[in-house]
């Protein structure tokens, strides 16, 4: 924003609301993307002021995703929406392997939505964004009518660079390879559901939200290609993360239930709703299929790493034209872990 | 945690398996219906079946309420759903039950139904506290456990004076399908009953002893972790094998002979026996359900608002009858795995994972594959 | 399925409620089903509701039965 144009009244940040004018392209809109957005994600491409943002290109592959959110409740133990919006996308981009270089955000905001949550929002997303060192480059923000949005939807998208001759696809697990998991599943999935009001129980239980790229680059720079892929397992938990695994590359997977590690609070969290941990969604934790002679080194990498402490090794690919994911149980028997079928809604009665 | 690691404990469990294995005579068969749908899950979750010798069959029982509810009767909830005045209040498993013509309570949300999800009958009594315009009626479905809970909401509404408060009733009874499951039982004789855990901490155990007395079919009551389910096959086992015919506790830790008779007394004060109930999968059952009893007719929403309940029949080709009396498995149904699989239930036993075709499906198949490739 | 849990009373409250804890999970519950209840009683609780207590001593003749039953199993 140049500092010469005028910006229209002065936004009440504290006890304000998001109206229409917001986000009608007029000096309030400019007003607020320049008090929030600008000032919480501060950089030099938006404070160039231009409808998109330019970069000159690293060598190697290029990567780019996109994922939108939305998350009820907005703020939960650990985390917000905003800090989400950051690692997740960024985390998708670091699972093939790649350093994420600039991000957009994109905000459809409702009318009536309270200035101070925006802020907070944004400035948890620039917190997070800083901490990865990925700027927000771009952006642009919507207002909808009161009813039309659940607060707040952000959408943000990413761009990254694999180092040449890193290909990490889904479709590249092979029998004997080896599984390893970064650490205990559920965390997140839990925290969130603390919070929903009809499930309302207490638990000190944080959401895991982390951007995983630094753990990445220091497996990527251990194991490079040994490495066949890597996934975040977020909605549909580990066991989708599992099972989209067996079904690109063909195979089946084994895993042990002992060796996944799961918080006791999740555990018990889980227990109170009929929910199984496996299916439970998660925020800073990566899947490696690894090549089974790297397995070991790669886990020392992994477990050396502040994100990847508590990294195991859960199982091994399998051949099977089935495409089951196998368990063996922590009390000694055997079971599929399927896909979930839709939402995982607590059983009770 | 405190009383359920203790019970997950798989060296034990070997142990107590290799019992089993040394006490089951070799020559003869054993059939056992566990009834319970938590038993159910217990079994696949866990992997029980593995460790069991091949001549012990658990045949997965009736008990699931989300399984047996009659479509119909989710079509009068989606019905009731739909009424601009009314909030309906269900526990989540039923959210995906489908009703006739491809519906649900899910997608009657999305159409717009003011449908909630609620851990308790207190959530709903606190809806109905909070939003006094709105006709919050609470979708109660259950066995003898979940009973008392929903008499205790109809208690504190009257004590609230809560004028728009209402349950619609579909409480069902264990021990009249247990019956039911005898009576008709053809093709596959069940030889004992792993009993409900949670159902007898509220009836306790004398409910059963027709079961023993009558039919010589002996009961062991277990609670729902995995241990608590092998010891209730060895003591089974034992039964059989000594000619007796017993209600024995397994679940000591929280059954009592008499049950818990707080509990009871509430139930028999607000609700009383229907003459008749359908169960889907067996068909209608004689005194097998409760409904509220005419002082308490103001919180029924049956009366309330007129409900009538018109029949909604299952695909013909569903074997989940013969399934749930034992008589055949999962495995031998035409629709299963094909017209019938989790995400396009046909039949009750495919509806809640629970029942013994979604557990079979989850857990079960690659077992049978196992087999086969074994064989 | 009837799923319900030990629970843990922490906290008596009025109204015949209690605050329950599963392994560091807290919950407020109803204990209008169960009679004499004392901090660091286990209940079983079932849909917000306590449905009775767990008898401790049951509990540990319980656990004894299975390991009997697990050591003769593995001398067989």
């Amino acid at each position: 924003m140049n500092k010469h144009e005028p910006m229209g009244r002065k936004l009440d940040l504290r006890n304000g609301r998001v109206d229409l004018s917001h986000g009608s392209g007029g000096r309030a809109m400019a007003r607020l993307i320049a008090d929030v957005f600008h000032a919480a994600f501060d950089n030099d491409w938006l404070r160039a002021g231009n409808d998109q943002a330019a970069f000159d290109i690293a060598a190697g592959r290029m990567v780019m995703t996109t994922d939108g959110y939305v998350v009820s409740p907005l703020f939960f133990p650990g985390g917000d929406i905003g800090k989400l919006s950051v690692h997740g996308t960024i985390n998708d981009i670091a699972m093939a392997g790649a350093r994420p270089l600039h991000m957009s955000a994109s905000f459809i905001i409702e009318e009536g939505f309270p200035l101070a949550d925006l802020c907070r929002i944004a400035q948890s997303m620039g917190e997070a964004s800083r901490a990865a060192g990925v700027p927000i480059i771009t952006g642009d923000t919507k207002v909808v009518e009161r009813g039309k949005a659940d607060g707040v939807f952000v959408s943000t998208a990413c761009v990254g660079v694999a180092p040449a001759g890193l290909e990490l696809s889904g479709d590249k697990a092979r029998p004997g390879d080896t599984i390893l998991l970064s650490g205990s599943i559920g965390d997140h999935g839990v925290a969130v559901m603390s919070k929903r009001e009809n499930l309302s129980f207490e638990t000190e239980v944080l959401s895991d939200t982390a951007a995983l790229h630094e753990l990445v680059a220091v497996m990527v720079e251990a194991a490079g290609p040994a490495i066949r892929l890597m996934r975040d397992p977020t909605r549909g938990g580990l066991a989708a993360t599992l099972n989209e695994i067996a079904h690109q590359s063909k195979v089946g997977a084994h895993v042990e239930e002992s060796a996944i590690p799961v918080a006791p609070q999740v555990a018990a969290a889980c227990e109170l709703l009929g929910l199984d941990p496996l299916f439970v969604a998660n925020e800073g934790k990566l899947v490696a299929v690894v090549a089974a002679e790297a397995a070991d080194s790669l886990l020392a990498v992994m477990r050396a790493h502040p994100l990847g402490r508590g990294s195991a090794r859960i199982g091994e690919i399998v051949a099977d034209e089935h495409g089951f994911v196998q368990m063996t149980t922590r009390f000694g028997g055997g079971r599929i872990v399927d896909w979930l079928s839709g939402e995982q809604l607590p059983r009770i009665c | 945690m405190k009383h359920v690691d203790e019970y997950r404990d798989g060296e034990l469990a070997r142990g107590i398996a290799r019992r089993i294995t040394a006490e089951a005579q070799p020559e003869r068969d054993y059939r056992f219906m566990e009834f319970c749908g938590g038993h159910t899950h217990a079994i696949s979750r866990y992997g029980v079946e593995d460790l069991l010798p091949e001549n012990i069959r658990m045949i997965h029982g009736p008990g699931c309420p989300v399984c047996v509810l009659p479509m119909g009767r989710i079509d009068d909830a989606i019905k009731l759903a739909a009424r601009p005045e009314v909030t309906l209040c269900t526990y989540a498993d039923l959210m995906r039950v489908p009703a006739s013509g491809g519906t649900s309570l899910m997608k009657a949300k999305a159409d717009g139904a003011d449908i909630r999800m609620v851990y308790s009958t207190l959530d709903a009594i606190a809806i109905a506290e909070k939003e006094p315009d709105r006709e919050v009626v609470f979708f109660a479905i259950g066995f003898e456990t979940t009973t008392p809970p929903t008499a205790l909401a109809i208690r504190l509404a009257q004590k609230k004076r809560l004028r728009n408060f209402s349950i619609f009733c579909n409480h069902v009874i264990t021990p009249a399908a247990m019956q039911a499951i005898l009576e008709t039982n053809e093709g596959v004789a069940i030889e004992g009953f792993v009993g409900p855990a949670h159902v007898s901490t509220v009836i306790g155990m004398s409910p059963y002893r027709r079961f023993a007395t009558d039919y010589h079919k002996p009961v062991v009551i277990a609670g729902f972790e995995p241990l608590d389910v092998i010891q209730a096959v060895l003591m089974l086992v034992r039964q059989i094998n000594e000619g007796r015919s017993d209600i024995e506790n397994q679940y000591r830790r929280a059954v009592t002979e008499t049950g818990n008779g707080r509990a009871i007394d509430e139930m028999a004060e607000i609700f009383e026996l229907r003459e008749s109930f359908e169960w889907r999968g067996l068909g209608e059952i004689p005194r097998s359900a409760l409904r509220l009893r005419e002082k308490y007719a103001q919180f029924d929403a049956e009366q309330r608002f007129g409900v009538v309940t018109s029949p909604a029949r299952d695909n013909p080709a569903c074997e989940c009858g013969a399934i749930l009396r034992g008589a055949k498995r999962p495995q031998d149904c035409k629709l299963f795995g094909t017209a019938c699989t989790p995400e396009t239930p046909m039949g009750s036993c495919m509806v809640s994972s629970e029942g013994s075709c979604a557990a079979h499906w989850a857990y079960g198949r690659f077992r049978q594959l196992e087999r086969r490739k074994a064989s | 399925m009837c799923l319900a849990i030990p629970a843990r009373v922490v906290e008596l409250l009025p109204d015949e409620m209690a605050r329950v804890s599963l392994d560091g999970v807290s919950k407020i519950i109803s204990t209008a089903l169960v009679d004499d209840l004392a901090i660091g009683d286990y209940v079983v609780l079932h849909v917000g509701y306590a449905l009775t207590k767990i008898d401790e001593v049951e509990a540990l003749a319980t656990l004894e039965l299975l390991r009997e039953a697990a050591a003769l199993g593995a001398a067989s």
